[in-house]
């Protein structure tokens, strides 16, 4: 039984357009319409400029500070613009971001689709509403109140978690803790994902919810139990919209800074452990190195910076290839 | 039905928010009518000299000696209502730029100017052959506050703080720190030593004390920015004081003021007999010892940080105000001269230790009032 095959039947060939249909379909025959079409297009042209304003900007500055460099600035692990020579480089920093976003989705991904099936498919009326409603407040609470409770709250209560860990999965190198504050790449991680989870939840919900009764309804007709019905009809529907709620989520823990900058001991060095210090992140290192950088430092956090808007583009690229290959699920991207 | 709801109540929101911010407006107006117009610019208040000083005083840089300015700035402008005075504590790399492009009238900084930065004041900053100098106002004890738990009294020295912060000693239980300290009961307890992950003055005069006072244990240059690796870091001086407040085992330095709450600060055992304790008098006796390297009217320090004599504590930072000697804006000149001839005189200094800092020395600081009232 194959729920997602595509039923319906491929349109006829249209015939070609008359100069009428083609200026009707263009939109620009009424006064409104011409305001509109500027409108919307002005704004696509100002989003574009906007775009690409910002990556000349960032190229610009950038080339000044690598081309002072005295170091390999992609394999480096120094910082340390203002020495005499100026010795920077970003792997630590791609390192640190990389890893704690991959941490922050691999534990908010799975949560958000659970909260997110319960809400649509297993909670009862009365239950979800307010589930949903908790959720969306989540988001709106500022990073830096997530700082301040990662700093006072998390950080100090993650000793058993750390302990347990390092006791039972140690042997791994990646859990192997040496009883320094918890203040690592994993509790960044976890403290990320609390943050991205209202947003993949959000999305994934509107998903769910826009899978076509006919679907479930056959399924549960065919004497699916309702597990079947989600494994069959809801997961595979929704599993592109899933996606690219999972980049949204992953764009936002990329570029968080506040509340990273407040529970991380940032070093310059990478460590195979993810409960030791080692690593610091993009937008973490430039929030606390600015205010105190000379020229040539700012330069180079500047470089730093063109350097995560790249990660950034290529993810968002990256989810855009996977939506386009699922285009058939497409719910909520079309 | 249920969407109207929603829509009805972001507006009562909106309503709400909007006759909310109307009403604050309102008030701020009232607020700055009333301030103002009614001082006049020759008053004088206790012993504070407006002269004509009035209008507006821009100034930013190091966030070390805010707390300093914040205190000066409020019995100042008590007493000088004309003159409108807005330290941004920016960080000392930020305010000397902006003071170089002309955007200040003086700079905050925690270290002396460099020789090339003189050199572009010539032609930037200060007119008619004028250029910026340093003048030492705050002295401010860093401490090195540790929390181990049934230790009350710790002394350290150079070397082993060194050591220490290199991640050479890794337990509290150490012979190094139970030979300093025989009658200490030191625990068997890894040492978390906590540096900034910002950059910071702090920093900066802390590495340069480890690298003056233990050569051959510290072997990294100083800088804003902390080179050492290993160890845990944190953001700024409360982000490093928490930690170790939090953090049992854990050792830090910053500013003293910032030791307190199940925190103790280290002794520092120097040249002297006895080891020193971190107060803000014991840093003004080292800064005693400091020369002044600066030429002309610059007061530029060298501090010694490896002082002989008894109750000098050696981890200091001195905090200056760079302004130009000549050549200074002339409609921001009166005030600047007389905000910085209050904070250099007694009253002046007398407020730094309440606000956590050290008074600058005796014969330095006759020095800096004799060079602010030549400002020209």
């Amino acid at each position: 039984m194959d729920i997602s095959t595509k039923t319906t039947a491929s349109p006829p060939t249209p015939e070609p357009p008359t100069t009428e249909q083609k200026r009707a379909a263009r939109g620009a025959t009424r006064p409104g319409d011409r305001i509109f079409l500027a409108l919307s297009r002005g704004s696509g042209i100002f989003l574009l400029v906007v775009m690409a304003a910002i990556a000349v900007f960032l190229s610009l500055r950038a080339s000044h500070a690598i081309s002072k460099d005295e170091a390999n600035f992609f394999t480096t692990f120094e910082w340390n613009p203002t020495g005499e020579p100026p010795v920077f480089g970003i792997a630590v920093l791609a390192f640190g971001t990389v890893v704690s976003s991959v941490i922050a989705l691999a534990i908010a991904v799975p949560v958000s689709i659970g909260i997110a099936l319960f809400i649509t498919h297993y909670a009862p009326r009365k239950l979800g509403g307010p589930i949903a409603y908790v959720i969306d407040l989540l988001a709106a609470v500022p990073s830096i109140v997530y700082g301040l409770w990662g700093a006072l709250v998390l950080v100090p209560n993650l000793d058993g978690l750390y302990g347990w860990l390092d006791e039972y999965l140690g042997w791994t190198g990646i859990f192997e803790w040496s009883g320094g504050a918890p203040r690592a790449l994993l509790t960044v991680g976890i403290l990320l994902a609390i943050m991205i989870l209202p947003i993949i939840t959000n999305v994934s919900r509107e998903v769910f919810r826009q899978v076509p009764q006919m679907h479930e309804e056959a399924a549960l007709a065919l004497g699916a139990t309702r597990w079947e019905v989600i494994r069959m009809s809801v997961l595979p529907y929704g599993r592109s919209g899933v996606i690219s709620a999972s980049m949204l989520g992953l764009g936002r823990a990329l570029g968080e800074t506040m509340a990273v900058a407040m529970v991380l001991s940032p070093t310059f060095d990478i460590n195979a452990s993810l409960l030791d210090p080692g690593g610091g992140t993009f937008a973490q290192n430039i929030a606390s190195k600015f205010n105190e950088a000379t020229e040539n430092g700012r330069d180079a956090l500047i470089a730093s910076g063109l350097v995560l808007f790249v990660i950034t583009l290529l993810v968002n690229g990256t989810a855009r290839i996977i939506i386009e290959r699922r285009k058939e699920f497409s719910g909520a991207n079309a | 039905m249920k969407l109207q709801r929603k829509n009805r109540r972001a507006l009562a929101l909106g309503a709400l928010a909007v006759s909310g911010a109307l009403a604050l407006t309102a008030c701020g107006s009232d607020d700055t009518g009333n301030t103002g117009g009614d001082s006049t610019s020759t008053a004088k208040a206790g012993n504070i000299d407006c002269g004509d000083a009035s209008g507006q005083l821009q100034a930013s840089g190091s966030s070390a000696q805010k707390n300093a300015i914040d205190a000066w700035v409020k019995q100042y402008t008590a007493a000088c209502k004309s003159v409108q005075l807005n330290y941004n504590p920016t960080g000392s790399g930020a305010g000397v730029t902006a003071f170089l492009q002309g955007q200040t009238a003086f700079a905050g900084s925690d270290s002396a100017l460099e020789a090339e930065e003189i050199t572009e004041s010539k032609k930037t900053a200060c007119t008619g052959g004028g250029q910026a100098i340093d003048l030492p106002m705050v002295v401010g004890p860093i401490g090195v506050g540790y929390n181990v738990p049934g230790v009350d009294s710790l002394v350290l020295d150079a070397p082993t703080l060194a050591k220490i912060f290199d991640s050479k000693i890794t337990n509290w239980n150490d012979a190094a720190i139970k030979k300093l300290n025989p009658d200490a009961k030191l625990p068997d307890l890894k040492i978390q030593a906590f540096h900034r992950s910002d950059e910071s003055g702090t920093t900066d005069n802390f590495t340069k004390y480890l690298g003056a006072a233990a050569p051959s244990d510290w072997k990294y240059e100083h800088s804003k920015s902390w080179e050492a690796k290993g160890g845990q870091s944190a953001s700024g001086s409360s982000g490093v004081a928490q930690q170790v407040t939090q953090t049992a085992g854990a050792i830090s330095y910053m500013e003293l003021s910032y030791v307190k709450d199940g925190m103790k600060a280290v002794k520092i055992k120097t040249g002297a007999a006895e080891p020193v304790e971190a107060t803000t008098d014991n840093a003004t006796k080292s800064i005693s010892e400091a020369k002044v390297v600066g030429t002309g009217k610059d007061l530029a320090l060298e501090l010694n940080y490896t002082p002989k004599a008894e109750g000098a504590y050696p981890i200091t930072l001195v905090t200056y105000e760079i302004v130009c000697d000549k050549g200074n804006k002339a409609e921001t000149l009166p005030a600047v001269k007389s905000f910085l001839s209050y904070i250099s005189s007694e009253d002046g200094q007398g407020v730094l230790t309440e606000a956590g800092y050290a008074p600058v020395p005796d014969e330095l600081i006759t020095k800096v009032r004799s060079t602010v009232s030549g400002l020209s």
